[in-house]
């Protein structure tokens, strides 16, 4: 995993006559958990979809190091994205799936490393030929997962992660976004869950309404609290 | 990407010269007319044959806009120039708009000539699928979804090629018929009207493009100026 | 192109087929209502009385069943992509949107294919249509008509993707560009079932004249597909 930043530079997005981004300028290390915050219809998945390189911006740009990730396909390996949806293939099992992915982005010695990612994310003992329609919501996020973290890349996006889970699959993913962090990767999460960000994150953004309300990094994290008050403060009307 | 979308025409400077155009285009019309009225009958067909000033150029419109709608696609798909886009729409609407006339007068001649109302003449049927074709882009567009425009320029494209494609697999297909090439067979006083009406007809299709060109180009600015609105608010606040 | 695009090309092409190799729904339905829309056809234009219809008819409605059932094959294939959004996934990867196209096309071409042979069959037995006659060239002409509809229908049906009229608008937008396919392969296939055709010269013709056509349209679709499932 490299130590590259990952740099918005002045982005905006427009739909027709909806502006869903205005002038957005972020920095986010390696390292750092980010939360995105914000009301309903402020940007934040418009934002990460602009992040994975799904969305084009309609201005301004993104560099990951010192490439342009819109220019550049190869920065497609180093972007894990985990959705709403799991985009995974139903009708495939979970190894069939991961075994595609692993191909999908060159990955040596498959195999072990699918294994490897099936036991960390709690599939293991999963059969091997259950076709993944058949798991259940938390299953198919920690596949999910899996397949985001299959090719080793240095950024990853989360949308909404908790939001199909229970309070023991929530407890496991706090726990595997702190190892991740403890890893070096670049981790960034849309999310409502004000808690929860606060217990993940060292970084919080706050959108309202397209723009950035708010971008505190606290390397030692945050209190509950604080991100409240953070929240609050950016929202108020001035 | 540009930094800024530029702002489309102001719409002050577009009306003196559609007013141009749309003069233009009356006095052409009302001269082709008076030409056509004036030039002599064809012998077999009398008066019906008067039909081609109006079938021909009209089919000749077709594949202007079938070309100006692929052209503007181009533009928009590769080059992400919205203008592009307002192009192919006002193309496509055009070429859905002159193909009926086509597809109208065609069988109209075709009963006078031939009997019967459609006969898979090669022309005839290539106008017909491509007037087909330009209906489907703007279904496309209505009810395309999210990705309507895109969809809709991608059926431009193959559209577009396809006129060389449909025109010579029907002709082949129906070989037994023999082509009409009716241009050069024209007498001297025919000849006249039929490129004077031409002419008219091609200024109307311009004056009819710059017209919708100028609504969308409105609308455009309408969305431009409300995001600036927008944006103004946000300051100020 | 490199070799790790048609690595990337053979590896989508194979993720599609292997999933219709494990539940074969898409096969089974596509045959089924293939094999109603040959015998809705045979029973609308029964003649008895007039043989010599034979092959033109035949071919014709071996198209017109291809072409339907065709557009069936292409809302599934792109489909599968909507579930679980794993077209987003796809797209995230590395792999070269042309490979994604590429891939998808042999896809839905071989799907097709599987059944067109199953409509050859049934319709040799209900229009009595020599099928077996001369098996290589019937061959290349269901190969080379099939990739043309099919290298024109990923485009359409993958940026319809999302739509909600998806279904209905498919067949509308495809069959009036396609239709130069559907000249070119049924005149040919009516010579080969024709009995008392002189020779085969039409067949040598209406096989290239397909060659080509298919050589733009992959063409063109290669260079189209990616700005048309780009993000907006």
């Amino acid at each position: 995993m490299s130590q590259r930043h990952l740099r918005v530079a002045r982005v905006c997005k427009n739909f027709g006559r909806q502006r869903a981004l205005v002038d957005v300028t972020l920095q986010f290390a390696s390292g750092e958990v980010t939360s995105i915050v914000g009301p309903n219809g402020a940007g934040k998945t418009t934002l990460l979809g602009i992040l994975s390189t799904l969305v084009r911006p309609t201005t301004g740009e993104i560099f990951l190091g010192e490439e342009s990730i819109h220019k550049d396909r190869t920065a497609r390996q180093s972007i894990g994205y985990v959705g709403h949806e799991p985009g995974v293939y139903p009708d495939l099992s979970a190894q069939q799936n991961l075994r595609l992915f692993a191909a999908l982005y060159a990955i040596p010695d498959a195999e072990a490393c699918i294994a490897g990612m099936l036991e960390r994310v709690g599939l293991g003992g999963v059969h091997h030929d259950l076709p993944a329609r058949a798991f259940s919501r938390g299953m198919l996020q920690r596949l999910a997962l899996a397949r985001a973290l299959l090719h080793n890349p240095d950024i990853l996006l989360f949308d909404e992660p908790s939001s199909a889970l229970d309070p023991v699959g929530v407890r496991w993913l706090a726990d595997e976004l702190d190892r991740e962090r403890k890893a070096g990767r670049l981790v960034i999460l849309v999310t409502h869950d004000l808690d929860a960000a606060a217990q993940v994150s060292n970084h919080i953004v706050v959108l309202r309404r397209g723009r950035v309300a708010a971008d505190t990094t606290k390397p030692d994290g945050f209190a509950p609290a604080e991100v409240r008050t953070l929240y609050e403060e950016a929202l108020r009307d001035r | 990407m540009a930094n800024t979308a530029p702002t489309p025409t102001e719409p002050a400077s577009q009306s003196p010269r559609l007013l141009i155009a749309a003069a233009i285009s009356f006095l052409l019309i009302v001269l082709a007319c008076h030409t056509i009225a004036d030039a002599p009958r064809e012998i077999t067909m009398g008066l019906v044959q008067k039909i081609f000033y109006f079938h021909v150029p009209c089919a000749w419109l077709l594949l202007l806009s079938t070309f100006v709608c692929a052209g503007g696609s181009l533009a928009f798909l590769f080059g992400g120039s919205e203008r592009g886009d307002r192009v192919a729409l006002s193309a496509a609407e055009l070429g859905v708009l002159f193909g009926l006339c086509v597809l109208v007068s065609g069988p109209l001649w075709a009963k006078a000539a031939w009997g019967v109302y459609w006969q898979w003449e090669a022309r005839l049927t290539s106008s017909l699928l491509l007037w087909l074709m330009l209906v489907a882009y703007v279904l496309a567009r209505r009810y395309g979804g999210a990705s309507a425009r895109r969809l809709a320029a991608a059926l431009s494209l193959f559209a577009a090629i396809d006129v060389p494609l449909v025109y010579f697999s029907v002709r082949f297909f129906r070989s037994i018929h023999p082509s009409n090439t009716v241009v050069s067979t024209l007498g001297p006083g025919m000849r006249g009207a039929f490129w004077l009406s031409l002419l008219a007809f091609t200024v109307l299709w311009t004056t009819l493009f710059m017209a919708r060109m100028a609504a969308e180009n409105a609308h455009a600015r309408l969305v431009d100026l409300e995001l600036r609105l927008d944006q103004a608010e946000e300051t100020r606040t | 192109m490199t070799a790790s695009f048609w690595r990337y090309t053979l590896l989508i092409a194979g993720k599609d087929l292997r999933i219709e190799g494990r539940s074969r729904e898409v096969l089974y339905t596509m045959g089924f209502s293939a094999a109603l829309v040959v015998l809705v056809f045979s029973f609308a234009l029964a003649n008895a009385t007039d043989p010599a219809q034979g092959p033109i008819t035949a071919a014709g409605v071996l198209w017109a069943a291809t072409l339907f059932t065709g557009t069936v094959a292409l809302s599934r294939v792109l489909d599968r992509e909507r579930e679980n959004e794993s077209i987003r996934s796809l797209l995230l990867s590395p792999a070269p949107r042309a490979a994604i196209y590429l891939g998808k096309l042999i896809a839905t071409a071989a799907l097709m294919l599987v059944v067109e042979v199953l409509l050859a069959v049934l319709v040799g037995v209900l229009f009595s249509a020599a099928v077996f006659t001369h098996p290589i060239w019937l061959a290349t002409v269901l190969l080379l008509g099939t990739l043309g509809f099919a290298s024109c229908g990923v485009v359409f049906s993958a940026a319809l993707l999302r739509a909600r009229s998806r279904d209905a608008l498919l067949g509308a937008l495809l069959f009036p560009i396609v239709i130069p396919v559907l000249l070119a392969a049924s005149r040919a296939t009516a010579c080969l079932f024709d009995p008392l055709a002189p020779d085969l010269d039409p067949v040598g013709f209406w096989t290239r004249f397909l060659l080509a056509t298919d050589v733009i349209y992959i063409s063109l679709g290669l260079w189209v597909f990616e700005p048309v499932v780009a993000g907006e």
